[in-house]
């Protein structure tokens, strides 16, 4: 095969199974790249190359005795920092968890190493998953492969900028808000995340328990079902978990592929467009809905009116679980412990360890959590904003019954610079505008790169959005659009991205 | 450090004068599932240190849990068994606060949609019925358990740091809690013992809970105000925590009531404040001052889905339940043949069960009632401790009126077999063996002491040939010293009137 | 909609125990005044008669067998410790009610 890490993960396992390639081959490949441009891109947090490498040999060795585990087995993977890797360090991105080496797996961890996968590493993100930037992580900002002045989006920059970057063929993300989908949109890149319930939490730190969903970072539509099979179906650990077969999202996307896409009922959701929509976006959006129409595809525009409340219901319900979520980290049982002067007792401990422990983002939502859940304001804030997600979710449902899936930009504007936003949080709040809606409904949706803005030549993303547990539908709609753009550009979009000087890390 | 009485206290019969109590109730029962309320670790608190955990009870990132239907189970039963609705839909909620006991510094517990809701108990006490209101019956989870090291105590205060074992944490948890109980008056302190002792039984019956309060199976928080008398009037109200008997419930209600009564009346206001009862002097100490850390910020646990019991299966649940507590007692009373004021006794004394397993382990009814109202009721007193905390089973009972019907000992040997099992010396045969307290039947040595104790005494054995029978008490009081007690009484009188007849 | 203030912020902090400066108490208070004015804004949105949603897809009575499954060990539940004495998490000194 040529350049490994070029390739897609479909490709890469059929290399595998055809015995073009070893395991160990391709993933000292990603190593070798993570080494040559993660300094530049720092998208990892903690790379584990002897680990990757002996489960990279695993594989080749099962493969040999015709006993590999599913197509993927022997190809390479990253992981979000925000689900529990047992012997590898996970920190959330946080001080405050520096050094924690949880002993056990995450669900979707362990179905990754059940089906053969070899984890690279551990990606960077917003401390606790809170941010949209990847600027909050304690441990310094991943940067964005198109302009490295440019933030990867959020929270999970890392996983989605280590595709982009091909240092990894597949990446784990975590969607609270948007962000396994924004940073898809704003790197070039293609993230979903599934129903709410449909991949196991087990394992994920919360961020908020009713609203984050794990699920596939890659490059393509196809690479991402596949992971997607990988990961998905109940968990009994996680009382949330869906029970019931799914279909085969590799087969929903290969059917797709063929960008047939008659009898396919689309909706553009009317509230996500207008003020604040960069127009080099809105311009890309406009042309992929013309080429779903071309395909065969009636489109329809459809009103949400409850979704213009979507985004201070989100940051009303986030903080309120965030802050229960993260008292548990208090320097008792892991983690962290800052002891001030003196003789402190527990509870100064406690507070001293939170104080240098979590960043400014999370000190602020904690805050503003903890504010909503007060007797006296929990009806107010929290109790009301329950009420309009299911206003929200009423509105879907009429759509629904009208469309089979609806369409938006996935964010409103392609990557800002670094620092732009880091000290207006309403501002860097706005990014999820498109994406939240769905969490909180609990619907699938997926985001698909859909080209470059006019104005800065950086990439956007095309959201597709269906009714809970028809997340086959995100991919057979998503990998019909991203053949149409294929066949338009001659190639995929990252194809267009600057080659990255070596710059090691 | 022993905490000594520094605050005032009315008399008992003057703060009724004045003053009427309301008392609530507050009952944790720790439930006997094997497994933990939201992961598959033992339920069993103890053995070695952090090695029945796992990341959901040790609250590690990440971990989620997942409800024990069984308690669920036990839930519903106990509810039902006080005469509770049980919710169509219900949540688990998180109660926030920190405390280094608590792994995830917020507690899973329910809050306003408790699984069980508006029952009621009725409680005897001297005869009279009592109907204490249930107002909900919720599941939570326990804490940790802490180990103060330093300081001159172990106790908390002046200790350097704690040391923690999360092998409780988790352990699924049943707390009861009572409307407001008005009216009881000087009744107060027993019918709080009562309800507590009642519900214990219950439990035990439901087997739900081994239902020990000095193993801190079941534990009571007491809730106490006095208001004005006649005023209708609820007044600020003390929680009292660490009460660990029946009769610490009784003895705290009162020292309550005194000493609120004396605040009170000298002018003073109640503050609202959690407070420890002290088993050793009898009295309570200032805990935690309630406020602005109460607030607990709760709201629905959004890791767990809600509890919809079906109808069928609550029903189901009911067919398991024991017998009526109130048709229960009518029944045995019938079956005793006990006295009305026997039966009440009984109650009471918190024997009822006791005594019913002692029966049912093979002794007559007034010999069970004796036993346990008698020596065993004395014991506990002087003991501080609860009947049924005593280190004896009723099999142990059942047996040493065996050894009596068997006359192998006679009653005055029996309490020292009695003294024996409760000092740990083994099992009623084990004590009789190791103390040599079985009564000699042996007609010759008996007979010696006979001939001896005629020997001595020839004008009472003269009185006895000229046909004073009665005179006999004398010479039996001298071979039963001689026989150091050991003797059946019965047999030494035959034979003094068979050698004097 | 509610300003807070630098009182209530130092108040909410207490409660979630995070020991801020002055400086971030100045910082945060008009942050979060903005925040809340923003998300205020869903205040009456919904009336009475909208049942709140806690969950996206409603699911009842997922319930775990009572059995016993195997957990950590004590040296694995205690390896990310601060402090470990005698098997146990050390903990500095606990302020407050008796346990």
């Amino acid at each position: 095969m040529s350049d490994l890490t070029r390739s897609t993960a479909a490709a890469l396992a059929e290399g595998l199974a055809a015995g073009e390639v070893t395991s160990v081959a391709l993933t000292e490949a990603h190593l070798d790249r993570i080494d040559a441009v993660d300094g530049a891109v720092h998208a990892f947090l903690h790379v584990d190359r002897d680990g990757a490498l002996a489960d990279a040999a695993d594989s080749d060795a099962r493969r040999a005795r015709g006993e590999a585990r599913g197509p993927l087995d022997g190809v390479p993977i990253a992981v979000k920092d925000v689900l529990t890797t047992r012997g590898l360090p996970t920190t959330c991105g946080s001080k405050i968890l520096e050094g924690w080496v949880p002993p056990y797996d995450a669900t979707v961890v362990a179905r990754l190493r059940e089906a053969g996968l070899p984890i690279l590493g551990k990606t960077n993100m917003d401390e606790f998953a809170m941010g949209s930037s990847t600027e909050h992580s304690a441990y310094g900002p991943t940067r964005n492969p198109w302009d490295l002045d440019r933030i990867p989006g959020g929270s999970g920059g890392g996983s989605a900028a280590a595709v982009a970057a091909f240092e990894a063929p597949l990446a784990i993300g975590t969607d609270t808000g948007g962000s396994i989908r924004q940073p898809g949109a704003v790197t070039g890149t293609v993230g979903v995340k599934p129903t709410y319930g449909g991949v196991s939490r087990y394992g994920l730190v919360a961020l908020a328990n009713s609203l984050d969903q794990a699920g596939p970072v890659t490059r393509t539509v196809l690479d991402a079902a596949m992971l997607h099979d990988v990961i998905g179906g109940h968990d009994p650990r996680d009382s949330t978990s869906i029970q019931q077969d799914w279909p085969s999202f590799t087969e929903a996307a290969r059917a797709g592929a063929t960008a047939d896409m008659s009898g396919v009922k689309v909706g553009v959701i009317t509230e996500l467009a207008g003020e604040g929509w960069q127009g080099g976006v809105m311009a890309r959006f406009q042309e992929s809905v013309d080429l779903l129409v071309a395909a065969g595809a009636e489109v329809v525009e459809v009103s949400c009116p409850s979704f213009v409340h979507a985004l201070a219901t989100y940051y009303l319900i986030l903080p309120a679980e965030a802050s229960s979520n993260l008292a548990k980290f208090d320097a008792m049982r892991y983690g962290l412990r800052v002891t001030p002067e003196g003789d402190p007792s527990a509870e100064e401990v406690m507070r001293a360890t939170r104080d240098a422990g979590f960043g400014d983002e999370v000190k602020r939502r904690i805050i503003l959590g903890t504010y909503a859940l007060s007797s006296g304001y929990y009806d107010a804030y929290y109790g009301q904003a329950q009420k309009i997600r299911t206003l929200i979710s009423r509105d879907f449902d009429a759509a629904f019954a009208d469309v089979d899936v609806l369409v938006s930009p996935t964010a409103p504007t392609t990557a800002f610079k670094l620092g732009e936003k880091l000290d207006d949080p309403m501002a860097m709040y706005l990014n999820d505008l498109a994406t939240i809606p769905a969490n909180l409904a609990g619907v699938p949706g997926i985001s698909v790169p859909n080209g470059l803005a006019d104005e800065d030549g950086l990439p956007s993303g095309f959201q597709v959005l269906a009714p809970a547990l028809a997340d086959d539908r995100v991919y057979r709609v998503g990998a019909a659009l991203e053949a149409l753009h294929a066949d338009q550009w001659g190639g995929p979009l990252l194809d267009k991205a600057p080659v990255l000087a070596g710059a090691a890390r | 450090m022993t905490a000594t009485r520094t605050e005032d206290l009315m008399p008992f019969d003057d703060v009724l004068e004045a003053y009427d109590p309301a008392l609530g109730l507050e009952v944790h029962v720790e439930l006997n599932t094997a497994s933990k309320m939201f992961c598959g670790c033992p339920a069993v608190f103890g053995g070695e240190p952090n090695a029945g955990v796992c990341p959901t009870c040790l609250g590690l990132p990440g971990a989620m849990p997942v409800v024990n239907g069984k308690a669920v189970e036990s839930a519903i039963r106990i509810g039902l068994a006080l005469n509770c609705d049980i919710a169509e839909w219900c949540r688990f909620a998180r109660k926030n606060y920190f405390y280094p006991d608590m792994p995830k510094n917020f507690q899973t517990s329910q809050y306003d949609e408790p699984i069980c809701f508006d029952g009621y108990m009725d409680v005897d006490v001297d005869g009279e019925t009592y109907r204490v209101e249930i107002e909900r019956a919720h599941m939570e989870e326990d804490t940790g358990k802490s180990l103060h090291v330093g300081g001159s105590t172990g106790r908390i205060h002046g200790a350097d740091y704690s040391l923690v074992d999360y092998n409780r944490a988790g352990i699924p948890l049943i707390e009861i809690v009572t409307r407001p109980i008005l009216g009881a008056g000087e009744k107060a302190p027993a019918v709080a013992r009562a309800y507590v002792a009642q519900l214990r039984e219950l439990i035990v019956a439901l087997g739900v809970s081994e239902a020990r309060m000095d193993q801190g199976n079941l534990r009571a928080d007491v809730n106490l105000s006095l208001s004005p008398k006649g005023s209708g009037t609820l007044g600020t109200r003390t929680e009292t925590k660490n009460v660990n008997s029946f009769r610490s419930v009784e003895r705290a209600v009162r020292y309550e009531m005194q000493r609120h009564a004396a605040i009170l009346s000298g002018g003073g206001s109640i503050l609202q404040e959690t407070r420890h009862w002290h088993e050793d002097t009898g009295i309570t100490t200032s805990g935690r001052e309630k406020s602005d850390a109460e607030d607990y910020r709760y709201f629905p646990e959004p890791d767990l889905v809600p509890v919809a019991p079906s109808r069928e299966w609550v029903e189901e649940l009911r067919g398991t339940l024991p017998e009526n507590p109130t048709v229960r007692r009518a029944r045995l009373q019938a079956e005793w043949g006990f006295s009305d004021m026997e039966m009440r006794d009984t109650i009471g004394a918190g024997a009822l069960g006791l005594v019913e397993q002692t029966i049912a382990e093979g002794a007559a009814p007034q010999a069970a009632r004796k036993w346990w109202l008698g020596e065993l009721a004395r014991r506990s007193n002087e003991d501080g401790v609860d009947l049924v905390d005593l280190p004896i089973t009723p099999a142990d009972v059942a047996r040493i009126q065996a050894l009596v019907d068997e006359k192998v000992v006679n009653d005055k040997l029996a309490r020292q077999v009695f003294e024996g099992v409760l000092a740990g010396e083994g099992t009623p045969d084990e004590v009789v063996d190791k103390r040599g307290l079985a009564v000699v039947s042996d007609d010759g040595a008996l007979g010696a002491a006979v001939d001896n104790a005629i020997a001595a005494n020839p004008d009472v054995a003269d009185k006895i040939r000229d046909g004073k029978v009665a005179a006999a008490g004398a010479l039996i009081g001298a071979v039963m010293k001689e026989m150091r007690g050991q003797a059946d009484a019965g047999r030494v009188r035959e034979l003094i009137l068979e050698k004097l007849s | 909609m509610p300003e807070i203030s630098r009182d209530e912020v130092a108040h909410l902090a207490m409660l979630a125990r995070i020991d801020l400066s002055d400086a971030e108490l100045d910082h945060l208070a008009p942050q979060l005044s903005v925040i809340l004015e923003s998300v205020a804004s869903i205040n009456g949105v919904a009336g009475d008669d909208v049942p709140p949603t806690s969950h996206a897809l409603p699911l009842t009575n997922v319930f775990r067998e009572d059995v016993v499954v195997p957990g950590l060990t004590a040296e694995e539940a205690l390896s990310g410790a601060p402090a470990v004495e005698d098997q146990r998490f050390s903990v500095p000194r606990i302020l407050g009610e008796e346990a």
